[in-house]
This record gives C-alpha cells, sequence and structure tokens, in this order.
C-alpha cells in the first residue's frame, strides 16, 4: 500500500452551508489536539464557528474503556454560528469505545469515518461490543468510510526511528490531514503548531509531519472519498479576529480590566477543574504588572485575594462550584469590609465534585445568595467565550466603582469551547481609574460617596489615615465596631442598596425580535446561542417570538420587569432545575415558566426550539 | 567639600502613639493586656512608620488586638489571617505586617493556612497566644489542651493529644521560632524586637493565662516559687542552664538530661551549647522540653535565614518585565490572527 499516494488530480467539490463534526476517541489519541488544529484551519479559512470539547474527568481512564472516550465538536459555517452544532453530521472515530458512545448522537445518514486498525477483539470487548459492528450492520445507515489510520500511520513512519508508542501516538495526525483535505482546510497552522510543540524533538517532529501530509494526501488520491466539501467564508464584520476560549479570554479580560484601572493586580487561586487554565494563562503575564498566587487552598485563595485587595490592589479569585462553596465566608468578610474583589465561578456539573468536566449552570443562586447574613453581592454572566473579555471587565468596573465584591459566572461549554473573536482596539477600551484617599480632613472609614454610596479606598502606608476594619458588623460612620440595633439595620439596608442601586448604571435590556409578542425567551450565560438560534428559527415560521439574554443578574436591569409584562409567556430556559426563573418570579410576580436540562451538556437549537413551539 | 545634610529623622513615636481610641474588652486580668502593653512599647523602638504597620488577626479573644492599635489593623475571619497577611505582603512588600492569632485560631481552624505561611516564609511577624482553652466560646479544650483536659465539650476529659505550637512551626520550615511569657514583659519586649528585626516568617509562641476558662494553665512554669527551675533563658552562644546556675541540660545521645552542676562530676563544659542556627533537629529537641522533666525553654530556639516569599516574588516579576512584554495589544494579537475585509 502506496501511503504517500500520487495525485490522481483533483476530485469534485460540493458546497455545503455548514457542517458539524465530532472528533472521538480514546483520551489518549489526541483528539482535544484534533479538534483544536482542525478549528484553527477552519478559523483561518474564514468560517464562524464554534466549538465544544467533552472529555472524561479522568487525566487518562484506562485505554480503549468507554469512561476514557474524549470528543471534540465543532460547527463551522458560511452562515453566523451560534452554537458548536446540535448533532454531528460527520463522526470521526478512533476506536470502538468511541464508535459505541457516540453514534446514537450522529445524524441519521451521516458520515462516519472510521480508524478500522483499531476494531480488534480486545477493544471490542473493553468496548461492551457482542459482534463488530463494522460487519455486522450496525452501521448500514451511514455513509461510512474505512480507514485503517493506524496501519496507514505505522507505513508513513516504517523507518523514522520512532518506537512503537510514539508511533501510535501521530495517528491523530493522520486523521486531521484527512479532514482538512475534505474540507479544503490549509495545513500550514498545523505545521507552524508542530514546530512550536516539537521543535526539540526532530524525530517527533518530522514524524508529524509526515503522517498529516500522509492523510492529507491520502483524502486527496485514495479511491474512498469521491468529493470534497467547501464551506463558504462567512460574512463577518471587518476587522482582525482569533480564536479564543471562554478561559483565555476572561485570563485576558482580567489583564485588560488591570490596565483600565491603572493599579497592579493580583490573582488568588487553587487548581479547578474546568477554572485551572485562567491561572495558568495569568501566570505567564507577570510583566502585565500582574501577580499570581497558588494558594494552599480554594479558602486562602479567596483570604490572599482579600487581603491584596485591603492593601490596594485590584484583587481577582478564579474557581468553580465546590471552590466557591468553600470561598463564600471570605466573600462575606469583603462584603462588610466593602472591598473590591473579582469571583470568577466557572461552573461545572454539581453537586458536590459532581461532574467537573460538564457544564452546568446551577450556581446562580449560590452567587446571589449562597453566604451567611444578608449578604448581597453584584452578579454577571458571560454568554459566549469571547463574551469573557467584556463580562470581567464590565465586573471589574462595579467591584471599584461601588467598592463591593463581585461574581463573574461562566461555565464548563463558555471556558473550553471556542469561537472566533473580533479583537477590541485596545485604545476604545474605557479606563475606569482608581483613586484612593489620602486625605486625612475628616475622615471617616464608612462615610460614603453620595451617588455609588461607595466607601474610600483607603491604602494602608497612608499616613494619619490608620483605621481598622473587620468582619464585624461596623458603624454606619466611623467603621467602628457596633452592636447597636439600629446601626445594624442601617447597615444591613445600606449595604442592600448600594448592591440595588447599580441597576441605575446598567444599559436598557436589548430585546432580539419585537419589544412585544407572545413569547419571550429569557436566558443568561451559555445558552445564549442555543436560545438566539432556537428564537430565530421559530420567527422564521412568522410566530412572535423574541428573546432577552441577561449579563447582569443581580441587580436585574431597571426596565426588565416593563419588558417581560408585554410578553403572554415568558419562557425561562436554563441548564438547572429553574434558578433565574425563581429570581424572576419573586421579583416580578411573572408566570414565567421554566424549560430545565440538566444533563452537563448544552441546550440543543432544535431541543429549545420545539419547546418554544409548544407556547408560540 | 561639602557637608551633606542631616538625614531628616522622624520624631520619634511612643507608646501612646501606638494606642487607639478603642478601650480594650478582654476580661480583667487576662494576659492580653500585658501583650498589648508590650508591643506596644517596643513598636515605637523600630523606627517604623506607624502608618506602614498593619495588624492582621483571626477570630478569638487574642484576634481583637488589631482595633486596639492605632496602626492600619484587619479583623478577619477564623484561622484565615495567614492567607489575608500572604495576599496583603505579596501586594504590599513595603508594609510592616504582624499577625495576631491564638491556639485555636491558627492551630485548628487555620492549621493548614498557618503551616503554608511559614513554608513560603512570608515576611510576617506571628504572634499566637497560647492559652490552651477556647476563651471566646467560653471554654472548650483547644489543640493545645492536655490529654484528659476537662472542658464543657469534653466533660470526661480530652482524648485528643496537644499539638506543640513550636515543633509544628519548626516541622513547617519556620526560620524563626520563639517562645516567651505574658508575665514576663522584659523578656517578651526583647523576644518580639528579635522577631521584628528578623527577615521571613517569625513565629512567636506567647503563652498566656486565661484567668476566666483556663486559669493557672502555667502556674507551674510562671509562679515565683518555681519559675527558677521551670523556665530555661536560650541564649545563642551559651550552655543551657538554669535554677540560678545550679542546674544544666546535657545530650546524652539523642536524649536531653537535667543534671545538676558539680553532682557527679557534671560541669558547664558538658552542657549543650544553644545555637540558634543550628540545624532543626536542636531547636526540635529543645522544643520538647517541659516540666515535670525539664524546664520550659523560652526565648529564641531557631533564627536562620532563607529565600523570602515577596523577594522571590519580586524577582520574578523582575525578570519577566526585563524580557518585555505587558502590552495588552500584542498579546491580543499574538499567535494566529487573520483579517476579513
Amino acid at each position: 500500500m502506496q501511503t504517500t499516494p500520487v495525485s490522481t488530480g483533483a476530485k469534485p467539490v460540493v458546497e455545503i452551508p455548514s457542517v458539524t463534526i465530532r472528533f472521538v476517541g480514546d483520551s489518549g489519541d489526541g483528539m482535544q489536539l484534533t479538534g483544536l488544529e482542525f478549528t484553527r484551519a477552519t478559523a483561518i479559512a474564514g468560517n464562524d464557528l464554534q466549538t465544544f470539547p467533552d472529555y472524561p474527568a479522568e487525566i487518562r481512564a484506562p485505554a480503549g474503556t468507554l469512561p476514557g472516550v474524549s470528543g471534540f465538536q465543532i460547527q463551522f459555517s458560511s452562515e453566523p454560528v451560534y452554537t458548536p452544532g446540535d448533532q454531528p453530521d460527520v463522526l470521526v472515530v478512533m476506536n470502538p469505545a468511541a464508535l459505541k458512545t457516540n453514534l446514537k448522537d450522529l445524524t441519521p445518514g451521516g458520515t462516519l469515518i472510521i480508524n478500522t486498525g483499531a476494531f480488534n477483539e480486545n477493544n471490542l470487548v473493553k468496548a461492551g461490543y457482542a459482534s463488530n459492528p463494522l460487519n455486522d450492520g450496525t452501521l448500514a445507515k451511514y455513509k461510512r468510510f474505512d480507514v485503517d489510520i493506524s496501519k496507514l500511520t505505522e507505513l508513513a513512519l516504517k523507518d523514522s526511528g520512532l518506537n512503537t508508542k510514539e508511533v501510535a501516538r501521530a495517528k491523530n495526525m493522520f486523521a486531521l490531514g484527512m479532514m482538512l483535505w475534505m474540507y479544503g482546510r490549509p495545513t500550514e497552522p498545523t505545521m507552524r503548531y508542530l514546530k512550536e510543540k516539537f521543535g526539540k524533538a526532530p524525530d517527533i517532529l518530522a514524524g508529524n509531519e509526515k503522517v498529516l501530509n500522509a492523510g492529507y494526501a491520502y483524502g486527496e488520491t485514495a479511491e474512498l472519498f469521491g468529493v470534497a466539501y467547501q464551506v463558504k467564508k462567512a460574512a463577518i464584520a471587518p476587522g482582525t479576529y482569533r480564536n479564543i476560549t471562554g478561559n483565555e479570554a476572561t485570563a485576558w479580560g482580567i489583564l485588560a480590566a488591570t490596565k483600565l484601572s491603572g493599579i497592579p493586580g493580583f490573582l488568588g487561586s487553587y487548581p479547578i477543574t474546568p477554572a485551572s487554565d485562567i491561572l495558568h494563562e495569568l501566570s505567564k503575564h507577570r510583566s502585565f504588572g500582574f501577580s499570581t498566587f497558588q494558594a494552599e487552598d480554594e479558602i486562602a485563595a479567596m483570604a490572599s485575594a482579600v487581603g491584596a485587595a485591603f492593601g490596594g490592589t485590584l484583587a481577582f479569585t478564579t474557581t468553580s462550584g465546590p471552590g466557591v462553596a468553600l470561598k463564600q465566608e471570605a466573600i462575606g468578610l469583603a462584603v462588610m469590609t466593602e472591598l473590591p474583589v473579582v469571583i470568577v465561578n466557572v461552573q461545572r456539573g454539581g453537586p458536590s465534585t459532581g461532574l467537573p468536566t460538564k457544564t452546568e449552570q446551577a450556581d446562580l443562586l449560590q452567587a446571589i445568595w449562597g453566604r451567611n447574613g444578608e449578604a448581597p453581592v453584584p452578579v454577571i454572566a458571560a454568554s459566549s467565550p469571547s463574551d469573557c473579555f467584556e463580562t470581567i471587565i464590565e465586573a471589574t468596573r462595579i467591584a471599584v466603582t461601588y467598592m463591593t465584591p463581585v461574581f463573574f459566572l461562566s461555565d464548563g461549554a463558555i471556558a473550553n469551547g471556542q469561537e472566533p473573536w473580533k479583537l477590541p482596539d485596545v485604545k476604545e477600551l474605557e479606563p475606569f481609574p482608581v483613586k484612593f484617599r489620602t486625605d486625612p480632613n475628616g475622615f471617616q472609614v464608612y462615610a460614603r460617596d453620595p451617588e455609588t454610596m461607595a466607601r474610600a479606598w483607603v491604602k494602608p502606608g497612608t499616613p494619619g489615615l490608620e483605621h481598622r476594619i473587620g468582619g464585624l458588623e461596623k458603624d454606619k460612620l466611623t467603621g467602628g465596631v457596633s452592636y447597636d440595633p439600629d446601626n445594624h439595620d442601617t447597615m444591613v439596608r445600606t449595604r442592600a442598596e448600594k448592591v440595588a442601586r447599580i441597576a441605575k448604571d446598567l444599559p436598557p435590556v436589548t430585546v432580539n425580535g419585537d419589544a412585544s409578542g407572545d413569547v419571550l425567551v429569557v436566558g443568561w450565560g451559555s445558552t445564549h446561542g442555543a436560545i438566539t438560534q432556537a428564537v430565530e428559527k421559530v420567527r422564521a415560521t412568522g410566530k412572535k417570538v423574541s428573546s432577552v439574554h441577561l449579563r447582569h443578574l443581580n441587580p436585574l436591569p431597571s426596565d426588565l420587569g416593563d419588558v417581560l409584562k408585554r410578553f403572554k409567556t415568558v419562557l425561562v430556559p436554563e441548564m438547572n432545575l429553574g434558578q433565574l426563573v425563581k429570581v424572576l418570579r419573586t421579583t416580578y410576580l411573572v408566570d414565567a415558566k421554566s424549560l430545565t436540562k440538566v444533563q452537563g451538556k448544552p441546550w440543543k437549537v432544535s431541543e429549545l426550539q420545539a419547546l418554544i413551539l409548544e407556547h408560540a | 567639600m561639602t557637608i551633606p545634610p542631616k538625614t531628616p529623622t522622624l520624631a520619634k513615636l511612643t507608646k501612646k502613639d501606638f494606642q487607639s481610641d478603642a478601650d480594650p474588652r478582654w476580661c480583667p486580668g487576662c494576659g492580653d493586656y500585658s501583650i498589648l502593653a508590650q508591643v506596644q512599647t517596643v513598636l515605637p523602638e523600630l523606627g517604623i512608620p506607624k502608618e506602614k504597620i498593619v495588624f492582621v488577626s483571626g477570630i478569638g479573644c487574642s484576634s481583637r488586638f488589631p482595633y486596639y492599635m492605632n496602626t492600619y489593623g484587619f479583623h478577619t475571619i477564623h484561622g484565615r489571617a495567614p492567607a489575608i497577611a500572604t495576599g496583603l505582603k505579596m501586594t504590599r512588600p513595603e508594609l510592616s505586617v504582624w499577625m495576631v492569632t491564638g491556639d485555636g485560631d491558627a492551630l485548628s481552624i487555620g492549621g493548614n493556612h498557618f503551616i503554608h505561611l511559614l513554608r513560603r516564609n512570608v515576611d510576617v511577624k506571628v504572634l499566637l497566644f497560647n492559652n490552651r482553652i477556647y476563651g471566646l466560646t467560653k471554654g472548650q479544650y483547644s489543640p493545645t489542651s492536655e490529654l484528659s483536659k476537662k472542658t464543657k465539650s469534653t466533660p470526661f476529659g480530652s482524648i485528643d493529644a496537644p499539638f506543640n505550637p513550636l515543633q509544628l512551626a519548626l516541622g513547617a520550615g519556620a526560620t524563626f521560632v520563639a517562645r516567651t511569657i505574658d508575665v514576663e514583659p522584659l523578656h517578651m519586649r526583647q523576644v518580639l524586637t528579635r522577631a521584628a528585626q528578623h527577615k521571613g516568617t517569625a513565629f512567636v509562641e506567647i503563652l498566656q493565662n486565661c484567668n476566666v476558662f483556663n486559669d493557672g494553665a502555667y502556674e507551674h512554669i510562671t509562679e515565683k516559687s518555681v519559675k527558677d527551675n521551670a523556665q530555661l533563658r536560650l541564649e545563642h552562644g551559651k550552655p543551657l542552664v538554669y535554677g540560678k546556675g545550679t542546674k544544666g541540660i546535657r545530650l546524652d545521645g539523642f536524649s536531653p538530661k537535667s543534671v545538676t552542676l558539680g553532682e557527679n562530676g557534671a560541669s558547664d563544659k558538658d552542657l549543650l551549647v544553644h545555637d540558634e542556627k543550628a540545624a532543626t533537629p536542636l531547636s526540635f529537641l529543645l522544643a520538647d522540653l517541659q516540666p515535670p522533666h525539664f524546664p520550659m525553654p523560652i526565648g529564641v530556639f531557631r533564627a536562620t535565614e532563607r529565600a523570602i516569599h515577596h523577594e522571590l516574588d519580586q524577582e520574578l516579576e523582575e525578570k519577566a518585565r526585563a524580557k518585555g512584554g505587558g502590552d495588552l495589544e500584542k498579546l491580543l494579537h499574538s499567535g494566529d490572527t487573520w483579517k476579513v475585509s
């Protein structure tokens, strides 16, 4: 068999508007890398896209088993893309376990590209197949391409000097090469990546390059694939773009917010899935005057941030739900001492350890109300990977303007999902320079700005302003310890009002679609894409359906109540058992209906479309 | 030749400058009053402007301390003062950060933060008031309470062996470890001064009497009639002598032995000589000594040097800045980007 066949001339190219591809294999098969590289090439080819990585919590579950299956899905199109796609049209399968766990998701009649080399007795048993699905008719209703990727990779690397393990590891490059050919994507971005990654190991670099080329050439020349596909460039607003994950956008947003505030930044954090990448990214950028601290635990991470804020530094902590549970007491201290700290919660499946690598949005009520006492905290949420950048800047602005801790909510889907991002003009970002009080004249620790109700931020080291603060109730003016009943009542109401007043500072609600009608779908967080697309599809059938996606969840925008009342039905889809819906019902006395899905997976457009239609 | 102008010096601060307008609210007779007075006496001697001093505390009787100091102060939450102090010191290394804690705050609820502060060698002065009881919650046993201790929560006696705070600190890599006593003001001032001068985490255990919930916890060490034989003052480079010079400690293999000088041929030449800079096992062994078989050593057990957390951290920043970077525009445009026109 030839591994690098001679080109037999170009194959016909069929144009399609969009496609969803899912790469699935063992967690050792490099599916995440394959997906990411395909994504880079796709973005550079000019399509709009969204991705959804889906991987097990175990670093490396036993090879070939069902729990060890790792997947990466991408939807790309010549039209705007809002989600990673409901169902894959193409499934690239590296082993039997991956076929077993993913086949049910493949569109009927969809395309299967199978690494037949992995379908040996041993792997079939591990996947729980009694008979070989390649031969027993299981796959009859799909368009199927059998490629012995394992063997083709071995042949390509026959004289490379690489050992068996290194050869096995390279087979994802074969699959990638084939797919890049099939959709007319360039190989150069991956070649660049390989040079960066394996520059110091020339044998491995050469091997991977060879296999990638072999896969590409195989697609081009093998008799197997009759056609290649083309997805035209999307009509995208002019500008410079890059791909970005939610975690990267959050980290860079934190750096941007630090610049805009004009003071040094600090992150106290403790490793936790799926938030750790923010810590990793920020740790690289010490030259921004931003320091990171990996604390001994979640509590210390938050406490160190409070300590930094007390010192006059812009402080952040990043975590996920279980970490928030541990941090809440220290967040309460920041509420009491009125110090700005931004708490990033990249939500994951719960309760307890739950589903660390899966997505969920069940921490909204924990963020709004999850502390002892009346301890109000503003809460805002990002709606897509790139939206994290702007939203974390907004969270920071609120924190320092109002001298309060602020929750920033992201989730697993946003954190690891990728989309193209039109780069903002850094000069256009609006600064919010922090001013510290230095004047001792008439200084009262808890005197407030009449508009924002914020107390003054004073840096230790400032002469004449020495003062003590702490978690005990404060005198409303001096900040001294006070057990006075009326003072406590005043302070509880003052803290509540300070947060409530932020609503005045928020832009009016944007309604997607008509300003009034039959159904309003209200969402928050990562459901943005699925809701937007589902509503658009239902509207296209002539129904009077609109949507609102909330960034600010506490306080809610001032005009939201009026907007809700202009629709006969309010639907609130969430990846929880109905949390925002409770807030809307209690706040506005509207009969909002809850749509819930808690599977650790995002809503599909088709699911929402069907549910909205029921009410429209 | 021009004569350089005289360096302007700050008006010398006094004890009074460090007294805040809040009245201490510890129980009458509490050992904390003496500690407050000694700290307020020592601080003016250090030459640090008071606005550069921050007292951070957790929760407990001892942790009310910052309210009574006319410096910057932060009364935080139970056990977390080390983490808060770490965040503060990392971001404001020019401040003199002091931490006041108790046996429950530091060794029980905050045990994890306490050991990590020490292992990192964060430049914070830690004063642990050890009264071997929970006072603020009105009398439950603490992690330093003796085995079998009867308290409100242990009516049949505690079954938990106590921590030795000094050994815990040494095990966590402490570079400065000392012990003093609330009723020995002069000694306390000497120890506090040494702690203030130390670069890195300075850990001082202060034996402190809670006259309400654990009165007399240290009587067997502090009472006038017994203290000469019950206390041993550690001095760097000097032999371990106590009992008004009549007794000493020598090593018998790895075991300390108490000897009476002049008896059985024991002379001061045989005695163990204190060395603050010796390897950890010596200070660990000294921390093990206590009545009834030995006197309780007080003073500086260990004072060594090791890289300081914020200095290492600053080095990282300097190195990073030397390499350039810090440009947001460049960062956003790094890696693969593409233009749409």
